[in-house]
């Protein structure tokens, strides 16, 4: 994985002295509230329900084991004990002190790590796909691309005060497991006839209030004109995108109101004006980057079966391991969604198993995932027994990867001051309520995705079951969806109808996956069948 | 604390500058003010009449301005560019590289404060209106 | 009642106007009546509280209890972490929320 040269981690001190110098001119009144907002939320650093929050970047969901210790010392050291693992491949604390935010930059930088961008209205930390250098359906490692923009974009002078945030995502195959097309750009690299790589490019996609589905505007962006393209692109938007309404102002609207094909068009013209002024990094500088991405020391000869003679371990291995393109090798995801448990929060001694384990089996890897789990990406097969035994005693080795109870859900309103509603405790109730294995893997792959509010960051617009939690006169109420995917066959959910409360839904949502079974053909998933049959049985089911 | 702040050795301009409307129907003004939301591009083909361009920043959330100035810049427009309005000291940075090199802001700056914020970085990961190389230009020449 | 609530600028922490400084706990916080803008611009100008703000709740025997649940999380921490409250120990303390 990437190491820092002299001029990164130079960057990255740097960045730690000027946060500590804003902390203390807002400690000492120099600062109003207002003024010192944005300078905080570039860093990450939010003002939440019970104290300030701190989300901590994971560029394109990478870190290694040492990275990982330092994550549990912070939650040790300066928070409560565990951490928050986002949907955007991140980390946040949920106790931090606002004098203490500079020595926990410091305290990151150690390790490589750092808060830049994780909010405010700027380019937000790149995401990618969570077996990048592993699946072995990918076409090249999509995180040197990713590392590129992470430093084309970090303090970009120009697009530091964007209309709103920016958020893009990078993959490299036709499975999307990144939810690519919702973001406001997203980059699938793709080989062309000629057989070089080179990026396609889909912009305006987006969930939040407006959900939708970001259009192909370029199909193949060379190396060579890569971040000439992608500056023509957040200028199009920067100079045309709304500030009237903050509620239209990501570019989706934008787009949404110019049509793709003009936007397109404007991005085109613009970019040949960027392209002139020789601002993309030379093919050396991809290859540089790229290099600390070659593939760890695969065992050659490492023996491809494993034993399944342990009934518990065979189901975990059908469900949580994937396949890897080193034969004798699989991906391990480690499910962060125990029955009854909190989805995302691992504690810190769940941290330190973890990051030993990636010490010990995986090159040192790890990766987040937007589903808010953690993948071991490089494991032997002959140890998986061992990575489950040790899983298994930490309370990790939950075998519910992609069903009912691997739920996605917002922090809602036991943290967040933009939520209307509580997400966690609906998400406790639906996974204690479907909690017998062998109903979920009858369920099938069933992905179901909680927001507490409008503001989508539980991605209910992409669930295949989606829940929106809203205020109704100072009461939770939860909305439900219906037939939304964030991947390769994206499609935005629908609304069911009136909604319930937190009892309700979970009854409401245990009528829908009746009718998928009633209904359903063989091999077909809920949202297959859904799709297929449409919404009325399933309103018939629920309200009828 | 600081109300004006010029980097530039030539001699400051003091004609007041007109609106983009006006600059049009005024053959002789060499002074000109942008709104934000104004497009800039306009300008492009009188450019070496002008002395100095103002681009107002209403709000420091308004980041219109930092395309602005590149994009003069960009098009080789060597005059005075003034930021003025909501311009805060942590933002001055930022417009430096974006090609300002006047500040008329609302409220004063500390002095220290942004020397400080200005003498930050020794190096940036990007081009832009500035003459300071990149960190990819640094690492192959 | 009304209550005047905010977060302190240094720790973070929810705090509640209790007629002379600011309190963790909502048991002593007072009633505000009309002055609550008036008191919330003064303290946060002297940055003794973080983006104070007024909050409607109601008298009872257990003290005030805000009128909107999101006063009620703050005041009491995450209904999901029973163990990170403010009083642990008190097991009426999720309905009081609720």
């Amino acid at each position: 994985m990437y190491k820092y040269d002299e001029y990164d981690a130079s960057i990255v001190a740097a960045r730690v002295e000027e946060f500590r110098d804003q902390v203390q001119r807002r400690l000492a009144g120099h600062l109003t509230e207002d003024q010192f907002k944005p300078l905080r939320l570039m860093n990450g650093l939010y003002l939440q329900l019970h104290a300030y929050m701190l989300r901590v970047a994971v560029p394109y969901g990478t870190l290694n084991g040492q990275q990982m210790h330092m994550l549990a010392h912070i939650a040790r050291k300066y928070d409560r004990g565990y951490g928050h693992f986002t949907t955007r491949q991140n980390l946040q604390y949920n106790w931090i002190k606002l004098e203490d935010a500079p020595d926990i930059l410091a305290e990151l930088a150690t390790v490589e790590m750092h808060a830049i961008q994780t909010s405010g209205n700027c380019i937000r930390n790149i995401s990618s796909d969570q077996f990048a250098g592993a699946a072995a359906d990918e076409i090249t490692d999509p995180r040197p691309w990713a590392e590129l923009l992470r430093q084309w974009s970090t303090f970009h002078p120009e697009f530091s005060y964007l209309p709103r945030k920016f958020k893009i995502a990078v993959i490299a195959s036709d499975t999307d497991r990144a939810a690519m097309r919702l973001h406001d750009i997203g980059i699938q690299i793709v080989c062309n006839d000629a057989g070089a790589l080179g990026a396609r490019i889909y912009a305006g996609g987006g969930m939040g209030r407006t959900p939708m589905i970001a259009h192909l505007i370029k199909d193949f962006v060379p190396f060579a004109d890569f971040v000439s393209y992608l500056e023509a692109c957040l200028r199009v938007y920067n100079r045309h995108g709304r500030r009237d309404n903050i509620y239209k102002a990501r570019i989706k609207i934008l787009i949404h109101a110019l049509g793709a094909e003009e936007y397109a068009r404007q991005v085109e013209e613009e970019f040949h004006a960027v392209k002139a002024l020789g601002i993309d990094p030379p093919q050396a500088e991809f290859d540089r980057i790229a290099a600390h991405f070659a593939p760890p020391p695969f065992e050659a000869g490492a023996p491809d079966t494993v034993d399944r003679s342990d009934p518990d371990f065979a189901v975990w291995l059908d469900q949580n391991v994937h396949a890897h393109k080193a034969p004798g090798y699989a991906v391990v995801t480690i499910s962060l969604k125990p029955i009854g448990g909190i989805p995302g929060d691992a504690s810190a001694d769940q941290i330190d198993v973890m990051a030993d384990l990636a010490a010990r089996y995986s090159f040192d890897e790890l990766r987040v995932t937007h589903a808010q789990n953690i993948v071991l990406p490089h494991v032997r097969k002959v140890d998986l027994y061992a990575v489950w035994s040790a899983l298994r005693e930490a309370g990790l080795a939950e075998a519910n990867l992609d069903l009912i109870s691997d739920i996605i859900a917002c922090p809602g309103l036991d943290y967040c001051s933009l939520a209307n509603a509580r997400s966690i405790p609906l998400a406790q109730k639906i996974s204690a309520r479907f909690a017998d294995p062998a109903r979920q893997r009858d369920l099938g792959e069933l992905k179901l995705k909680i927001s507490g509010c409008i503001n989508a960051c539980g991605h209910h617009h992409a669930g295949h079951i989606g829940i929106l939690g809203v205020d109704r006169k100072g009461t939770e109420n939860y909305q439900l969806l219906l037939g939304g995917s964030g991947a390769e066959d994206v499609s935005l959910a629908d609304i069911t109808g009136p909604g319930f409360s937190e009892d309700g839904v979970v009854d409401a949502i245990e009528r829908a996956t009746d009718v998928y079974v009633r209904e359903r053909t063989p091999g077909e998933r809920f949202v297959d069948t859904y799709r297929r049959i449409g919404m009325a049985p399933f309103k018939e089911a629920i309200y009828g | 604390m600081v109300e004006f702040l010029r980097y530039r050795d030539d001699e400051a301009h003091d004609e007041p500058a007109v609106t983009l409307d006006s600059f049009f129907g005024q053959s002789n003004a060499t002074a000109v003010r942008i709104e934000s939301g104004e497009d800039v591009r306009a300008l492009l083909p009188h450019l070496d009449r002008i002395a100095l361009i103002e681009v107002s920043f209403p709000s420091f959330r308004d980041g219109r301005g930092y395309s602005t100035g590149r994009i003069l810049r960009e098009a080789g427009y060597q005059g005075e560019l003034r930021a003025q309005g909501d311009v805060l000291v942590d933002q001055i940075p930022l417009m430096r590289r974006c090609g300002f090199d006047s500040f008329a802001p609302n409220a004063p700056v500390d002095a220290d404060t942004l020397a400080a914020a200005l003498d930050r970085y020794d190096f940036r990961y990007q081009a832009a209106a500035d003459p300071i190389a990149p960190v990819w230009k640094r690492r192959h020449g | 009642m009304k209550l005047l609530t905010g977060n302190d600028l240094s720790s973070g922490d929810v705090v509640w106007w209790t007629g002379q400084s600011w309190s963790r706990h909502i048991g002593e916080a007072v009633d505000v009546g009309d002055r609550g803008d008036i008191l919330a611009a003064t303290e946060e100008a002297a940055r003794r509280v973080n983006v104070p703000y007024v909050i409607d709740a109601q008298i009872t025997p257990e003290g005030p209890r805000p009128a909107h649940i999101k006063d009620r999380i703050r005041a009491l921490g995450p209904t999901v972490r029973p163990d990170l409250p403010l009083k642990p120990a008190d097991p009426a303390a999720g309905s009081w929320v609720i």
